[in-house]
C-alpha cells in the first residue's frame, strides 16, 4: 500500500470536521464553539473527565444529534447526517462503549445487520454472508464462529464484532468512544493490532480512552476537552501524561491514589476451595479486616465471577464462604448481605443502579428493612439517610429527588457505593469500581476505599487498571483461566509482574519461585 | 478457523465445534418438532379414544378451525418479533368480517377477488393506525393496540347496528371457499399457507425481515445500525393488520354468520399461539412456522378435549397451563444455552489468550 503519499497528501485535508459545533440540552451547554478535525491515517485521542462533552462531539459525528450551531464537514464540505444511518454511507464507524449487538442474532448477521450481501431478488446471500464475516474474523485473528449467537459473548468478543462491523464497510473513519474500558491485556494488543492497520491504510481514527499510557501507546495527536470546550489540541510527542491531566481537570491532582496505611486485623472473608464448573476452580482466599485485596487478571480469567459466587448471585459447585467465622448459604445474596458483604456490581447501570428512581431511592434501598416501621417507609428517615450518604461520600446532584441516570458516571458510582455503605457491611466487593469514571472522581473512589479499609472493612476490588491495582492493594491475587494462581504483595510489585503472571507465562515459574523466595504466602494459592 | 481455538483448548479438547453448533441448532428446531411430536401424541392418543377424530372428515373440520388463528398468528409473529404487540387483531377480524358480509348482502353480484382485496385493505388501514400511534406517537404497543380493540369493536357496533349478517343472504360461491376442497385440502388452509410461506420466506431472507428481529433484539442497536426502525414497525403493524383483514373475510366464508361480536377474544388465543410456538414475547427471536404450529396445536387441543368429553371449564385451563408450560421451557432452555456458551467462552478466551500469551 503507498501509505506514505497517502498521508503526506492528506494532512492538509481532513477526511471529517467539526467546525465550531454547539449543543446544549436545555440548560446544559454540553458543546461550545468545537472545532476538531481527522485527517487520514492520523489516530486522534479525545480525552476528558466525565461530562466534558466527549460523547455529545461522537454523536454528532456519528448522525446521532446535530449541532445547534456550527457544522460538520466531510471532506471540506459542509453536509448533514440526519440519521447515523447516513453517517455510516459516508464512511464513519463508530465504536460505542457499550457494545450496541443484537444478542438473538448470530455474529455475522450482527456485522452485516442492514447490509447482508444479496443474491438476485435482493435475497439474502447465507453462504456469502457467512464467508466475509469469517474472512473479517480471521484477518482480526479471533476465534469466534459466524454462526455463534451474540448472547454470551464476553464483552471482550462483542467488541471484535464490533470491529468486525466497522472493518466490513471499510471505514474512512473509525471513531471508538472507550473501547477498552471492558478489555484488558492482550485483548487491548489486539484492538491496537487491528488499529494500527487501519491507520496504515489510511482510515482516519478518533480514540476516547481514560487510560492515559494507551493514549501515548496509539494516538499520535491529542485534543483535551473540559466543560464543553476543546482546551488543548496538540501531538502527544509534546505532552507528557502528567500535563495531559492537568488540562482535563485544570488542576494538579497529587497522587492519585491515596492508599493510607491500614492496620490489618482478623480475617473477615474466607473463600474456601469455590469452584463453578467450566468458570473457575478451586479458588482459595481471606481478606482480613483493613485490608485491600486486589483480584487481578485478564477480563475472561473469572474474577468477576468468583465475586458473584461469593454474593450468591451464582452458585458455586463445590467450595463455601465464611465471613467473621459463619459459612455462608450458597447462592443467596440475601444470606450474603445479612452477613455483612457489600457488593459493589461491574455494570453499575445495569446491575448497580435502578435508573429511573431518585438518587435518595437508589441510595436506601439496602436499606427498606430497618427504615420501615410496620412495613410503612418513613419518608423523613430516608431523606436524613440519603443526604447524610451524600455529603460522606461528597456526591455531586442538584436535588436528591433526581433520578440518578442524571448523574455522572463517577457520582453513580458513589451512589452505589453509598447503598452498601448504609448496610454497615464487614466485606466490600467492589468490581472495577473506576471503569468509565473521570480522573477527578477517580482518586475521591479511591480515597473512599481506602478510608473504609482503615475503619477496619475488608475491601475485596476487582480491577483491569493495574496502576489502581497497585497502589491499592495491600495484596494481589492474580487469576488466569479460572485458576488463583499467584498472590503477590501490593508493595513493590511492578506491572509487568502482575501482567506476566496474568498471562499465565510464569506460573509455573511463580510457584517454584514461592517454594524457595522469602516473600510470604506468595504463590501459596497456586495449585 | 476455529481450528487452532480448539487444539489449544486443553480442558475441552472433544468437544468439536461442530457438535456444539448442531446442539445450538436443534434447540432452536427442537420447538418446532416438540410441537409436532406434541400434535402427534395428542391425535393419537385421542384417536385411540375415540377413533371417528382422524376420519378425514373430521380432520379437515380441525385444520378448518386452526387456520384463521393461524393467520393471524402469521401476523402476530411479524409484530412481536420487533417487541411489539398487536392486542387489535380480533376486532380488526371483526370489521374486516363484518364489511364482507355486509358487501355481499347488499351487492351479491360483487367479485370474490374485490372483497378480499377491500377486507385486506380495511385491515391494513387499522394497522397504519396502529403502527402510527406505536411510532409517531410513541405509546407502548400493548396499550396504543388495547386502545384501537376497543375502538374497533367499538366501530363494528355502530356499523352493524345489532344486525347480523346470515349465510343465506351470501353468495354460494363464496361461502364454498369456507367448505370446499383443493386436492382433499380444504380451500381456506391454501390462504394461511401461502402467507406463511411468503411471510416465513421473507422473514428469513429478506433485510427488511432480518432487520425486524434486529429491531426486537436490541431497538438502540437497531438505530444506530441505520435501520429505519419506525419504518419497520410500521409495516409489521400493517402487515399484521391485513393479514386480519384477510382473516376476516376468511370468517364469514367460513362460517356465513356473522355479527358484532366475530373474533372477541382471538387476540389473547392468537398471542397464546405464537408464545407457545416459540416467538419471543420481548422480540427478536421466533418464527412463523413455529406460531402457526401453536395455533394447530391450540385448536387441536379445544377439539381434542371437547371428542374425550371433558368438561368445557377444563379447556381454558389447558390451553392456560400449555402456556406457562412453553414459557417454562423457554427459560429453561435459554438458561442451558447461557450456561454452555458462557462455559464455551471462557475456555475460548483462555485458549485465545493462552496462544498469544505464547507468542509473545
Amino acid at each position: 500500500m503507498s501509505e506514505p503519499s497517502a498521508r503526506s497528501e492528506a494532512e492538509a485535508k481532513p477526511v471529517i470536521a467539526l467546525r465550531g459545533a454547539s449543543k446544549a440540552y436545555g440548560a446544559v451547554q454540553a458543546l461550545r464553539d468545537v472545532s476538531l478535525g481527522l485527517t487520514p491515517g492520523e489516530v486522534r485521542a479525545l480525552i476528558g473527565e466525565n461530562g466534558a462533552g466527549k460523547s455529545t462531539l461522537v454523536r454528532m459525528l456519528a448522525g446521532v444529534e446535530r449541532p445547534d450551531s456550527g457544522e460538520v464537514l466531510l471532506d471540506g464540505e459542509p453536509i448533514t447526517f440526519s440519521s447515523p444511518h447516513d453517517a455510516r454511507d459516508a464512511g464513519v464507524a463508530v465504536i460505542y462503549q457499550e457494545p450496541t449487538l443484537f444478542p438473538d442474532l448470530s455474529v455475522a448477521e450482527n456485522v452485516f445487520m442492514g447490509r447482508h450481501p444479496v443474491r438476485s431478488g435482493r435475497r439474502i446471500d447465507r453462504g456469502a454472508l457467512r464467508k466475509e464475516v469469517a474472512e473479517l474474523l480471521r484477518r482480526l485473528g479471533v476465534p469466534l464462529d459466524p454462526d455463534d449467537p451474540v448472547r454470551g459473548l464476553s464483552i471482550a468478543d462483542q467488541q471484535i464484532v464490533e470491529i468486525a462491523k466497522a472493518l466490513s464497510f471499510d471505514a474512512r473513519v473509525l471513531i471508538m468512544d472507550e473501547p477498552t474500558a471492558a478489555l484488558s491485556g492482550h485483548e487491548v494488543e489486539r484492538l491496537f493490532n487491528v488499529v494500527r492497520t487501519l491507520r496504515d491504510r489510511g482510515v482516519a481514527v478518533l480514540f476516547i480512552s481514560h487510560r492515559l499510557e494507551e493514549v501515548f501507546e496509539i494516538c499520535t495527536t491529542v485534543t483535551v476537552m473540559r466543560d464543553g470546550e476543546v482546551v488543548w489540541d496538540g501531538t502527544t510527542a509534546e505532552v507528557t501524561a502528567d500535563d495531559l491531566v492537568r488540562r482535563m481537570v485544570g488542576r494538579d491532582l497529587g497522587a492519585l491514589f491515596p492508599k493510607q496505611d491500614t492496620e490489618i486485623g482478623e480475617p473477615v472473608l474466607e473463600v474456601s476451595r469455590l469452584t463453578r464448573e467450566g468458570v473457575f476452580v478451586d479458588v482459595s482466599f481471606e481478606v482480613r479486616a483493613g485490608e485491600i485485596v486486589a483480584l487481578a487478571g485478564l477480563v475472561g480469567s473469572g474474577r468477576s465471577e468468583v465475586a458473584r459466587a461469593i454474593f450468591g448471585i451464582d452458585k458455586p459447585d463445590a467450595g463455601h464462604v465464611t465471613v467473621a467465622g459463619k459459612r455462608l448459604r450458597p447462592g443467596s445474596p440475601t444470606a450474603a448481605m445479612r452477613a455483612g458483604i457489600g457488593f459493589v456490581p461491574e455494570d453499575r447501570r445495569q446491575q448497580g443502579l435502578v435508573m429511573d428512581l431518585s438518587i435518595e431511592r437508589n441510595a436506601t434501598l439496602t436499606r427498606l428493612g430497618a427504615l420501615a416501621r410496620l412495613g410503612v417507609i418513613g419518608r423523613g428517615a430516608e431523606q436524613r439517610l440519603a443526604s447524610e450518604w451524600a455529603e460522606r461520600l461528597r456526591i455531586r446532584f442538584h436535588r436528591l429527588t433526581d433520578p440518578v441516570a442524571y448523574l455522572s458516571g463517577g457520582n453513580q458510582q458513589k451512589v452505589v457505593l453509598a447503598k452498601w455503605l448504609a448496610t454497615d457491611p464487614k466485606v466490600l466487593i467492589v468490581d472495577e469500581p473506576t471503569r468509565g469514571i473521570d480522573v477527578g472522581t477517580k482518586a475521591e473512589v479511591h480515597r473512599l476505599l481506602s478510608e473504609l479499609a482503615a475503619r477496619g472493612l475488608a475491601v475485596l476490588m476487582i480491577s483491569s487498571e493495574l496502576p489502581e491495582v497497585l497502589a491499592m492493594a495491600d495484596r494481589i491475587l492474580v487469576m488466569h483461566e479460572g485458576r488463583l494462581i499467584r498472590e503477590l504483595p501490593g508493595r513493590g510489585t511492578t506491572e509487568e509482574t502482575v501482567m506476566q503472571a496474568a498471562t499465565g507465562r510464569i506460573a509455573e515459574a511463580a510457584i517454584t519461585a514461592a517454594d524457595e523466595g522469602p516473600a510470604d504466602g506468595l504463590g501459596k494459592e497456586g495449585q | 478457523m476455529s481450528q487452532p481455538a480448539e487444539a489449544v483448548a486443553a480442558p475441552a479438547p472433544q468437544q468439536s465445534e461442530r457438535s456444539r453448533r448442531d446442539f445450538l441448532n436443534a434447540v432452536v428446531r427442537v420447538r418446532e418438532l416438540g410441537l409436532i411430536v406434541a400434535l402427534a401424541l395428542l391425535i393419537t392418543i385421542t384417536a385411540i379414544a375415540e377413533p371417528r377424530f382422524v376420519e378425514a372428515a373430521s380432520l379437515r373440520d380441525l385444520v378448518r378451525n386452526a387456520t384463521i388463528i393461524a393467520l393471524l398468528a402469521v401476523g402476530q409473529t411479524l409484530v412481536l418479533v420487533t417487541r411489539n404487540l398487536d392486542l387489535s387483531v380480533g376486532s380488526v377480524l371483526g370489521l374486516s368480517a363484518f364489511m364482507a358480509g355486509d358487501l355481499f348482502q347488499n351487492n351479491p353480484d360483487l367479485p370474490i377477488p374485490l372483497v378480499f382485496a377491500l377486507g385486506i385493505l380495511l385491515g391494513a388501514a387499522a394497522g397504519v393506525i396502529n403502527g402510527a400511534l406505536v411510532t409517531f406517537g410513541r405509546l407502548p404497543a400493548l396499550v396504543a393496540t388495547l386502545g384501537t380493540l376497543y375502538v374497533f369493536r367499538g366501530l363494528a357496533f355502530v356499523w352493524t347496528g345489532g344486525s347480523q349478517v346470515n349465510a343465506e343472504t351470501l353468495p354460494d360461491s363464496f361461502l364454498s371457499i369456507g367448505t370446499s376442497t383443493i386436492l382433499g385440502v380444504p380451500t381456506i388452509a391454501l390462504f394461511t399457507v401461502v402467507a406463511l410461506v411468503i411471510v416465513g420466506y421473507a422473514l428469513r431472507n429478506y433485510r427488511a425481515g432480518r432487520e425486524l428481529y434486529a429491531i426486537g433484539s436490541n431497538p438502540q442497536a437497531a438505530r444506530l445500525a441505520g435501520i429505519r426502525t419506525d419504518r419497520r414497525v410500521m409495516a409489521a403493524f400493517v402487515a399484521s393488520g391485513a393479514l386480519a383483514g384477510l382473516a376476516g373475510v376468511l370468517f364469514t366464508a367460513r362460517y356465513g354468520t356473522v355479527d358484532a361480536t366475530a373474533g372477541t377474544g382471538y387476540e389473547l388465543q392468537v398471542i397464546a399461539a405464537a408464545v407457545i410456538g416459540g416467538v419471543a414475547i420481548f422480540g427478536g427471536s421466533g418464527s412463523v412456522w413455529g406460531a402457526a404450529l401453536g395455533a394447530v396445536l391450540l385448536t387441536t387441543i379445544t377439539s381434542a378435549l371437547i371428542v374425550l368429553k371433558v368438561p368445557a371449564f377444563w379447556q381454558q385451563a389447558v390451553v392456560g397451563a400449555l402456556l406457562l408450560a412453553a414459557i417454562a421451557l423457554d427459560r429453561f432452555i435459554a438458561v442451558r444455552v447461557a450456561e454452555r456458551l458462557r462455559q464455551r467462552s471462557t475456555r475460548t478466551t483462555a485458549a485465545a489468550q493462552a496462544r498469544n500469551g505464547g507468542e509473545r
